[in-house]
């Protein structure tokens, strides 16, 4: 088949998908049992993409295949196409969304098993799927905004997928609005290259973008950096994804971790050559990554919840691929993207896993009538679940240990790139590159014991939920352990994509020489190398703060288990409480933003609208009134007087025309 | 198919219906003739749609044109002349979609009077479509005033409890606007009489176009016209007739209050303010823009602290009628052409909002959104519907409310005649506030438990509903993936409209220059000018 046609089909299956499962459930309420048929039409519709895109990679011949659909929008200079672009980048991002998009609705189909929304429930990963297809292979930025903007709708319908509790449907609202704060920067970027460029589309940005007005590129830069903040929870746009594990957990591995939380990075390495000629705003990008993947990083350890404790995780990580993307090493952040959707999708997977099983013990709890309330999310009720789901606990290890950046594992070598990229961002000059290593440094040692915490708190020990000697989970259904094995063995390989220059060089490193090579992802060029030694120096550093933090955790936590919590809380001080209050973010928000926007409506501009503005047309009406009780008494009946109105007024009126 | 005098019948189809709705005898004739004029109707008029040829130019005549000669040969050049140009093909099509769905949405929601409320909606229809098909604006201003009649009785008779302040109010509002642009028509008709008709009294719109109005007149007129359609769209601070108007009204009302009726505004000004004043056009472009601005923020703001749905829409409108207005006055082909597509859009989209709070409001007689919650459970079907347009109207792309805004947005941002990108990131900040105020809506009405018993019993949507849907629904879809052959209908037109602007803009200045220079080059100046010189 043509690749221009397969590049067509691979985005419109998972529509066709969603089209199907949701007008059919809708309108027919009948076949919103067929769980069966529904789950195996979802999961085609990703998986037959899949295949086709290794096809399409398999016969990749280097050059970039541009598909047109058909004109979007035409208008004066503007001519906005549906096209779709395929390269070394939209491939690899393309491959990674239907591969763990497919993996993650099989798991689906045991995960949502018995839910009355199961239907909609896959109509709306479909949709999910085809909005991240038009973001990754649009071939130019209102396409991507398509989907850009498609994804944040999926995401909110899949926040609030359980509607009945209205603390979902907050959430996914939060979400929505922030990311919308995020998207009107987007805007504003486009609008401004397309003043600046006239048009829209990757060919002419990438050919004209960099020679923009600087100030121009600065500003297009930074608005489409805060876009990106939005989309890929970073300071100060982060707050929505932890409030976002509303969701059913398999959406939160697959959207609020593996794909579309990292659009932002996509987007800066789409348009890295034109990022790279905004040197101000790059800084900008690596700073706010890294103060984002710290802070991050102390909330993580302060969470007890399962999936906050991965939320707060995958906000870190994301703030270790905007460091890689602002020392100017974009194939590093989409490196970084790969593995941690191996890693973190496993992870959320495996929490989903936990979290099915721990329903078992809250439903039985609920059923003996002991009176027990249990949440199933809390690690503090967990405890020794290996021996109830071995599958699970094992891939989950594997999958802490990989994100924490043990040797050999894939979270070490994408992590350890990134931190080598900023050393050497520092070594070539730039200050914000020592920085950004010494915060990517601590955030590393901390993302190694909140990790082993929660693998510890969850797995390891003795059960802590009531009656744990007669109540007992079950491991899950294959349709879910399946695809933890599979990303685990992916959290385990997948580093040697991308193997260090000290151990390969050049075309040995993958995943450099695809993006970068011979693709279309620009990089920082820093003429000053550091030497083979101090290469093997910052790899033993990096190992060895991986290692300790491993360690730490486990000897802390497996040995005075929830108490340690107390313990750092004590040391830690009121330094603890900021952590565990998340630094009060959302307060601030509300208190400063939130509330006074809405109030100010309430109690400002809708009582302004009633009683000024209408009671200033009010007033005019009986002011109006109140003359023509007075003028009425001209209207006297006499026709006289009516005639020599009349005359008076066509002289007056023959008056004015004349002079 | 070549219909003869197809555009007239398109415009007069429904008043002859209305003759026939009167005469019908039970409660079911006088629907389904109505139905069927409005059907017929709409059948007709998409041979006006595949009849204009966008390719052909409208700059001399407009295409399917029905022209009768002058009223009153020799003292006034004012006649009947219809026709169809790029820019009000869509606004027909519009009004004649909206007709059917109209009739229908009003089948059980009106209770009584049943023969006089048809009757009206048809001779508004006629009003409407001759509103937006007139080019002698002696005949627009007949059919402007036209509309406000049935309007007023529809609001008056079949409203709410406030319903006859609202309907006093609507009318007395457009006709302090109106009466004064009739001033400044007549004024208008004489001066481009002189100057392009032989002295002539003439009110054709081609004429009236070829006159170049000197500068110092220009002020004036233009104030006085957009006066008028400023009211109608409307701009802030000249909105406070359109909430009560739509609360009040009925259902049927409120979707052609707001599908077609605020549309009049937005097209008086680009058809007739911009070319006919374009040098007083541009200087008061950030005037208006401003205005359109603030009603755009103002308008979500506002809308966003209503408890009533109905409401909550209605203000949603004087938000996203100020892209329209921002758009127009942009004067850039992306922004105007936005500006004519949004007028499309937030036809089917917020005409969508008021069907389905309409069918809500059957069902039980409140709009009250605390009154609801948990909807999703009981009515999923409406729900759909609701989301959908709601995602039109907060302009999701691939729906049709982005490409109106985008395309205004993008427009505006390069206008040299705003020049003020700042002025169009703050109308940008509309888009993050539909989406609270729209959400909100959501979040009030459809998401929770049903906590009350009527609404958990409630009712989906049957097939007479889906029938009024199913086809807006379907436009939101199209108009969101495939505009570019709906703006390929008017770019023709508005390029044309927009150069025509330009030239009378410079001729205009040229022509001030130049009698500015020979009423300097006076003997008196010419002297000093020696004496300076000695």
């Amino acid at each position: 088949m043509q690749p221009e046609l397969l590049i067509k089909l691979v985005i419109l299956l998972p529509l066709i998908g969603a089209a199907v499962n949701g007008l059919g459930g809708l309108f027919v309420p009948a076949l919103r049992k067929q769980e069966g048929l529904i789950g195996a039409l979802g999961t085609a519709m990703v998986l037959i993409p899949f295949l086709m895109t290794v096809t399409l990679f398999m016969g990749y011949q280097g050059e970039a295949i541009i598909s047109h659909a058909f004109a979007w929008m035409v208008a004066g200079d503007l001519s906005i196409d549906f096209a779709y672009r395929l390269d070394e980048l939209s491939l690899l991002m393309t491959m990674i969304i239907t591969g763990v998009g497919s993996l993650i609705h099989v798991y689906s189909i045991g995960y949502m098993h018995g839910d009355d929304g199961f239907w909609r429930f896959f109509a709306y990963l479909n949709l999910f799927i085809f909005a991240m297809l038009n973001l990754v292979l649009g071939d130019n930025l209102v396409v991507l905004f398509l989907g850009w903007e498609g994804v944040g709708l999926c995401s909110y319908l899949l926040i609030g997928f359980w509607y009945k509790n209205r603390n979902n449907s907050k959430a996914a609202g939060k979400a929505f609005i922030m990311n919308r704060v995020g998207d009107f920067a987007f805007l504003l970027a486009m609008f401004i290259i397309f003043r600046e460029i006239g048009g829209l589309d990757f060919d002419t940005i990438l050919t004209q973008g960099p020679g923009m007005d600087a100030g121009m590129t600065t500003a297009a830069v930074l608005l489409l950096f805060i876009g990106a903040t939005g989309k890929s929870a970073q300071i100060p746009l982060f707050t929505w994804l932890p409030d976002a594990m509303a969701g059913p957990t398999p959406v939160s591995a697959l959207i609020h971790a593996a794909t579309m939380v990292t659009s932002g990075l996509y987007l800066l390495a789409r348009l890295s050559p034109v990022v790279l000629a905004a040197p101000g705003v790059m800084t900008i990008i690596a700073i706010v990554g890294a103060i984002t993947a710290l802070v991050a990083a102390t909330i993580a350890i302060t969470q007890n919840d399962i999936k906050k404790v991965l939320a707060y995780s995958t906000v870190s990580q994301l703030g270790f691929m905007f460091m890689a993307a602002g020392v100017g090493a974009f194939f590093v952040a989409i490196f970084h993207v790969m593995t941690h959707a191996f890693f973190k999708g496993c992870l959320f997977l495996g929490s989903g896993s936990v979290i099915h099983g721990m329903h078992e013990v809250e439903h039985e709890l609920e059923h003996d009538g002991h009176g027990h309330k249990l949440d199933p999310q809390d690690m503090r009720t967990m405890g020794g679940l290996k021996k109830f789901m071995p599958a699970t606990r094992m891939t989950f290890l594997i999958s802490t240990l990989a994100i924490a950046g043990i040797p050999l594992l894939s979270g070490f070598f994408s992590k350890d790139e990134i931190l080598f990229k900023a050393f050497l961002f520092g070594y070539n000059g730039y200050a914000a590159g020592w920085i950004v290593y010494g915060i990517g440094i601590v955030t590393a040692l901390l993302t190694a014991i909140y990790m082993t915490r929660a693998y510890v708190l969850t797995f390891e020990g003795e059960p802590r939920w009531p009656h744990a000697d007669t109540i007992a989970p079950h491991e899950s259904p294959w349709q879910m352990t399946l695809p933890l094995w599979v990303l685990a063995g992916l959290s385990v390989v997948g580093g040697y994509l991308g193997l260090p220059a000290v151990i390969a060089h050049g075309e040995l490193n993958w995943i450099h020489h695809w993006l970068s090579d011979g693709g279309p992802v620009a990089e920082l060029v820093k003429p000053e190398h550091v030497s083979l030694t101090v290469e093997w120096i910052l790899i033993g550093v990096g190992s060895l703060v991986a290692i300790l933090g491993v360690w730490l955790g486990w000897t802390w936590y497996s040995k005075k288990g929830l108490e340690q919590d107390d313990v750092l809380a004590s040391r830690f001080g009121s330094l603890f409480k900021l952590w565990q209050g998340k630094y009060f973010v959302d307060e601030a928000y509300e208190k400063t933003i939130v509330r006074p926007l809405i109030g100010g409506s309430y109690h400002g501009l809708a009582p302004f609208d009633k009683y000024v503005i209408d009671g200033l047309v009010n007033f005019a009406g009986f002011f109006t009134r109140g003359l023509s009780f007075t003028l009425r008494y001209l209207q006297t009946g006499l026709v006289h007087s009516y005639a020599a109105a009349i005359v008076f007024g066509v002289v007056l009126l023959i008056w004015l025309m004349l002079f | 198919m070549n219909i003869p005098y197809l555009t007239s019948i398109v415009i007069f189809l429904p008043l002859l219906g209305a003759a026939l709705t009167m005469l019908a005898r039970s409660e079911s004739a006088i629907k389904w003739s109505a139905l069927g004029v409005t059907s017929l109707t709409l059948l007709l008029s998409i041979g006006l749609y595949l009849g204009f040829d966008p390719a052909v130019s409208t700059a001399a005549a407009p295409q399917l044109a029905n022209m009768s000669s002058s009223w009153f040969p020799e003292m006034f050049d004012v006649k009947y002349f219809v026709g169809i140009d790029g820019l009000n093909i869509l606004l027909i099509m519009l009004t004649t979609l909206l007709g059917p769905i109209v009739v229908l949405s009003s089948w059980t929601y009106i209770g009584k009077a049943h023969k006089p409320y048809y009757t009206l909606l048809l001779v508004l229809q006629t009003g409407v479509t001759g509103v937006f098909a007139a080019h002698d604006i002696f005949l627009f201003y007949i059919f402007f005033e036209l509309t406000l009649i049935p309007m007023y009785f529809i609001i008056g008779i079949w409203g709410g409890e406030n319903r006859v302040y609202a309907a006093v109010k609507f009318v007395l509002y457009t006709l302090v606007g109106s009466l004064l642009m009739l001033v400044a028509l007549i004024y208008l008709g004489y001066a481009a009489g002189d100057a392009v008709n032989g002295g002539v009294f003439t009110t054709d719109w081609y004429k009236l176009v070829s006159y170049n109005m000197p500068l110092e007149m220009q002020g004036w007129l233009f104030l006085l016209f957009a006066l008028a359609f400023a009211i109608k769209v409307p701009l802030f601070p000249l909105h406070t007739w359109l909430p009560d108007a739509h609360v009040q009204a009925p259902t049927g009302g409120s979707v052609i209050l707001a599908g077609v009726l605020l549309k009049m505004g937005t097209y008086g000004l680009v058809k007739f303010c911009l070319p006919f004043f374009p040098n007083a056009a541009q200087e008061y472009a950030m005037l208006f823009a401003v205005l359109a601005v603030i009603g755009i923020i103002y308008g979500a703001l506002v809308s966003r602290a209503q408890s009533d749905a109905k409401k909550l829409v209605a203000y949603s409108s004087v938000s996203h009628l100020g892209f329209v207005v921002l758009g127009i006055f942009a004067f850039t082909i992306e922004a105007m052409q936005g500006a004519m597509i949004q007028m499309i859009n937030h036809g089917i989209s917020t005409g969508a909002l008021f069907l389905i709070l309409g069918m809500l409001y059957e069902r039980r007689h409140t709009r009250e959104m605390t009154d609801f919650g948990g909807l999703a459970t009981s009515v999923p079907v409406l729900t759909f519907f609701m989301i959908l347009s709601v995602l039109a109207s907060a302009g999701l792309p691939g729906l049709n409310g982005f490409v109106g805004e985008f395309l205004i947005l993008i427009g505006s941002f390069k206008s040299t005649v705003l020049g003020s990108p700042l002025l169009v990131a703050l109308a940008t900040t509309g888009v993050i506030l539909a989406a609270v105020y729209l959400l909100y809506m959501v979040y009030q009405t459809f998401w929770g438990e049903l906590e009350i018993e009527e609404n958990a019993t409630m009712k989906d949507l049957n097939g007479r509903e889906l029938g009024i849907l199913v086809p807006l629904a379907a436009l939101m879809i199209i108009l969101g993936f495939a505009p570019a052959p709906f703006l390929a209908k008017s770019e023709p037109a508005v390029k044309e409209l927009l150069q025509t602007i330009e030239s009378k803009r410079i001729a205009a200045e040229e022509m001030a220059s130049l009698s500015e220079g020979i009423a300097r080059w006076t003997p008196d100046s010419e002297a000093s000018a020696l004496t300076q010189t000695d």
